[in-house]
């Protein structure tokens, strides 16, 4: 008997194109990549802990962790107000907003970083302003802040909108008609059935603002202890030939971003159930 | 509208509260999103335009120019022929462990830039596994040119793949059947028959490929390291930055913002040529088929077994 491990087909090239692949991906990822757990693995216990709990590095993962997590709660809330506008409502300038929301993505991170940091600098065009205030926009935690709100944007809106487009017209109408107010059927009616959406695009915003560098590192001002985020320390400990401790800290990097995926999948894989059971 | 008027109609929002939505949607994208591209060549233009044009002229500028160009230029058709391999095993086929593949095939979007460009020093760097053979053989890879290939390899690894799997699977095999039983070979059917039918998304794909492979500044700072001897744009911008001189770091800049621009006209233009119903005016709009992908991880179906 043999292995069926694929399916009779009558196209040729299946064992090339799938060789190529394989080897392809493993030469520019897989061993690359596995060279980062390998090597992780090998340190000794100790040395690992030690390095990834330094006070440096801790405080690095809280600001990182923090500015993060509150940026992609700003982008749930206006992510929603953005992704319903374009989906709901009919204006001049609609697609040029549409395509505008990609920018993020668009846009390289250090021209983003140094845009950012033009702006909400104490002279920039929004820092005039809230420097007086006493809102320190820039080279601040605030900043961080801002940055990772700035790159988080489209994941939410674009998560968004499908959702909210697929959303029945007659569910609503019923709502509706069975005399809830329009408060009572995006609470009762809309929410539930888009929140999963909502809870991926702000899972997604938040696993990209762990990881990301170029658009922060300008804005930050980079003082230790305080507006270092976990990314910069990982160059930095590379810029002594600290190998390992960089490795250390990015494996944590690496692991907390691959929970959050996985966790965005067992979202998704649940949501998909319950929704199977309910047909 | 003709379609608008056979569903339902939703009672739409009062107005009051379009209005305020719509203002509350106009303001944060004009300030997150297009104050920091009007700064960009604000800022730019800020020395006059003779500057900028001094400021493009150096020898250096032409150098980080020429080596951003070689980058994409090596790893954007790498990675398109991949792509299109890739998307022909997986499209075209049924077999084992067929999801595990395109999460593989994924998986340099879940990592970041910073340890996009750290696994490269560690295979490659002095203290790295071949760094001694390397050495030896007096190889540069790491602060070199090849390890800046290297790593826009790796970040625009999956960026065409992952446009081509679901229009390919989408398609089905059933023309290239056709083709085969009517005795056309492998490469003539893979030409006139494949090629044409996805090659919007295939474009589609290689431009966001390219805008990654031009724009990538983490992974690239990493391999790069910061002796100045390698820049690309986006590393000559830091430099520049680093260096007080602001009106030729935006100079730099506004380069790559207009590179994104243009990537965003063909990106929408490519959707509304893709998926002709998704930008519709009028109506609630259709659902796009399959979902138009992103610059980055949709990642929401591709990670979904």
């Amino acid at each position: 008997m043999r292995f069926n491990f694929r399916q009779h087909s009558v196209l040729p090239g299946f064992g090339l194109t799938l060789g190529c692949t394989l080897l392809y991906l493993s030469l520019v990822v897989l061993v690359p990549l596995s060279l980062l757990f390998f090597r992780t693995a090998t340190m000794p216990l100790v040395d690992f802990w030690r390095v990834v709990t330094e006070p440096r590095v801790l405080a690095s993962y809280k600001l990182t962790f923090g500015a993060s997590l509150i940026g992609a709660l700003v982008n749930v809330a206006f992510g929603f107000i953005v992704a319903w506008t374009l989906v709901r409502y009919r204006f001049p300038g609609r697609q040029l907003l549409d395509a505008l929301i990609d920018l993020p993505f668009a846009l390289p991170t250090a021209v983003s970083g140094i845009a950012l940091t033009a702006i909400f600098a104490k002279t920039g065009w929004l820092g005039r302003f809230l420097y007086p205030l006493g809102i320190e926009s820039a080279f601040s935690q605030l900043g961080v802040t801002i940055a990772l709100t700035f790159i988080g944007l489209p994941f939410v809106v674009r998560t968004l909108q499908p959702a909210l487009e697929e959303l029945d017209a007659e569910v609503e109408e019923a709502a509706a008609s069975l005399g809830a107010s329009r408060w009572q059927t995006f609470y009762r009616v809309i929410l539930p059935t888009v929140l999963p959406a909502v809870l991926t695009g702000f899972a997604l915003a938040f696993a990209r603002a762990l990881g990301e560098y170029g658009s922060v590192v300008f804005i930050s001002g980079n003082k230790a202890l305080q507006t270092e985020i976990t990314s910069l320390l990982i160059i930095t400990k590379l810029e002594q030939y600290d190998y390992a401790g960089a490795t250390a800290i990015a494996a944590v990097m690496l692991v907390a971003s691959f929970a959050i995926l996985l966790g965005i999948n067992t979202l998704q894989w649940w949501v998909g159930r319950a929704r199977l059971k309910g047909v | 509208m003709a379609a608008a008027a056979s569903k339902p109609r939703r009672k739409n929002d009062p107005l009051w509260l379009q209005i305020l939505m719509i203002g509350v949607s106009l303001a944060f994208v004009g300030v997150l999103l297009v104050l920091p591209l009007a700064v960009v060549f604000a800022e730019a233009l800020s020395g006059g335009v003779s500057a900028c044009f001094a400021a493009l002229s150096k020898p250096a500028a032409w150098q980080a120019i020429k080596l951003t160009l070689l980058a994409a230029g090596i790893s954007v058709p790498l990675n398109l022929v991949f792509g299109v391999v890739a998307s022909w095993a997986i499209a075209k086929f049924e077999f084992r462990g067929k999801s595990v593949l395109i999460s593989l095939i994924d998986l340099p979007f879940a990592v970041s830039p910073v340890i996009s460009g750290l696994i490269y020093v560690l295979l490659f760097g002095l203290q790295g596994l071949l760094g001694k053979t390397l050495a030896a053989w007096n190889i540069e890879i790491i602060f070199a040119v090849p390890g800046v290939v290297l790593a826009t390899l790796f970040v625009t690894f999956p960026f065409v793949a992952r446009e081509l799997i679901p229009l390919m699977q989408e398609q089905g095999d059933e023309e290239e059947q056709a083709a085969i039983a009517l005795g056309a070979s492998g490469w003539q059917t893979f030409w006139r028959i494949t090629l044409p039918n996805i090659k919007w998304g295939l474009l589609y794909g290689v431009i966001l490929c390219n805008a990654r492979a031009m724009g990538e500044f983490g992974a690239v700072s990493v391999v790069a390291g910061h002796r100045g001897r390698t820049n690309t744009i986006p590393l000559y911008v830091e430099l520049l930055y680093n260096e007080y001189n602001a009106p030729a770091a935006f100079t730099m800049a506004s380069l790559l913002a207009l590179l994104g621009l243009i990537t965003l006209a063909a990106k929408t233009w490519l959707e509304w040529k893709i998926h002709p119903h998704t930008l519709t005016d009028g109506g609630p709009v259709a659902t796009p088929l399959p979902p138009p992908a992103n610059f980055e991880p949709t990642a929401a179906e591709v990670y979904s077994p």
